[in-house]
């Protein structure tokens, strides 16, 4: 892939986890617990951790964190976003080197240890240990929507193959000069 | 990124249903183990930031607004139970959060850094 087209794919996975995460905002919350939420946005970077890799996905995914929170939000809310983000990417870089799972358990993971970074954030935030309690909630909603979104991901990334799609295109183009010579 | 293209094919693996029974079986204890067990309270703590704010009875009815820096919510204390019933945060997921009574449940609004808890004996100012 040369080195445009990796932007702009970047740039594209950026838009595409953006329009996630706003689409997101219409659904209503069900449970009544903080950061209960179904993490539309995590599809976009468990395939840029698959077909990208690591710097990608955490450029792609501070770059979807900075624009939603100057659109949308508040800077509590980024931080919030940043260290859910941030726990939930290491641990999913670490499970995917677990041959045990696939996609899916990658993603359960994610799903758990995003509500873990924000609940330790809260928690330094309000100084209220007590906070952590809500992970008993948030433990069981962080594994089903991370299971729901792990199977949406993986069915997607045995569909679409990124860096083959950009490689058929130069096969196309170059195929093209060639005819023209 | 090998590790990961190796179970491609397979959505879900024996791998992945132990890990979602773990996490579901230790949520579930957890929400036992606090809700389940927990005995009544007697006092409502506010906390902003970590600091107390206010401290009011369980047993006494009544609307109580609260002021933080960030914003203004309203306590409601009814029937032995707390509730927050008025915010003007974006989210308004405090007001959602319901009516709490136990011991060390409490009720949170993060844009205020607000935390609303239930405790069962009068003590320090740490929660």
């Amino acid at each position: 892939m040369s080195q445009n087209k990796r932007i702009a794919l970047r740039a594209a996975l950026i838009a595409l986890a953006m329009v996630l995460s706003y689409l997101e905002s219409f659904f209503p919350i069900f449970i009544a617990v903080p950061g209960v939420k179904l993490g539309l946005a995590n599809i976009v970077t468990l395939i840029a951790l698959y077909k990208l890799g690591l710097k990608d996905t955490i450029t792609i995914t501070i770059g979807r964190i900075l624009l939603t929170g100057i659109l949308f939000q508040n800077l509590p809310m980024v931080l919030y976003s940043i260290a859910g983000a941030a726990c939930s990417i290491a641990a999913m870089r670490l499970a995917m080197n677990i041959r045990k799972f696939s996609v899916t358990g990658v993603s359960i993971l994610g799903g758990v240890f995003h509500n873990v970074g924000q609940v330790a954030l809260a928690a330094v935030l309000l100084k209220s240990g007590n906070i952590f309690y809500y992970l008993s909630v948030l433990l069981v909603t962080g594994t089903i929507a991370g299971a729901f979104i792990g199977i949406f991901a993986s069915a997607l990334l045995a569909k679409v193959s990124l860096p083959d799609i950009s490689d058929t295109e130069e096969r196309k183009s170059s195929h093209k000069k060639k005819k023209n010579k | 990124m090998q590790s990961g293209e190796i179970k491609k094919n397979r959505i879900v693996t024996k791998g992945d249903i132990l890990l979602l029974l773990l996490f579901v079986c230790a949520g579930a204890v957890l929400f036992i183990l606090v809700h389940v067990t927990a005995s009544s309270g007697a006092y409502v703590y506010i906390y902003e930031g970590g600091e107390v704010i206010e401290m009011l009875s369980l047993s006494e009815d009544g609307e109580f607004p609260i002021h933080t820096a960030a914003g203004n919510n309203t306590v409601t204390i009814k029937d032995g139970a707390v509730s927050v019933t008025e915010a003007d945060c974006p989210d308004k997921i405090c007001v959602k959060q319901g009516t709490i009574q136990n011991d060390k449940e409490t009720i949170i609004c993060l844009p205020h850094k607000l935390v609303v808890e239930v405790r069962k004996k009068q003590e320090g100012d740490k929660p």
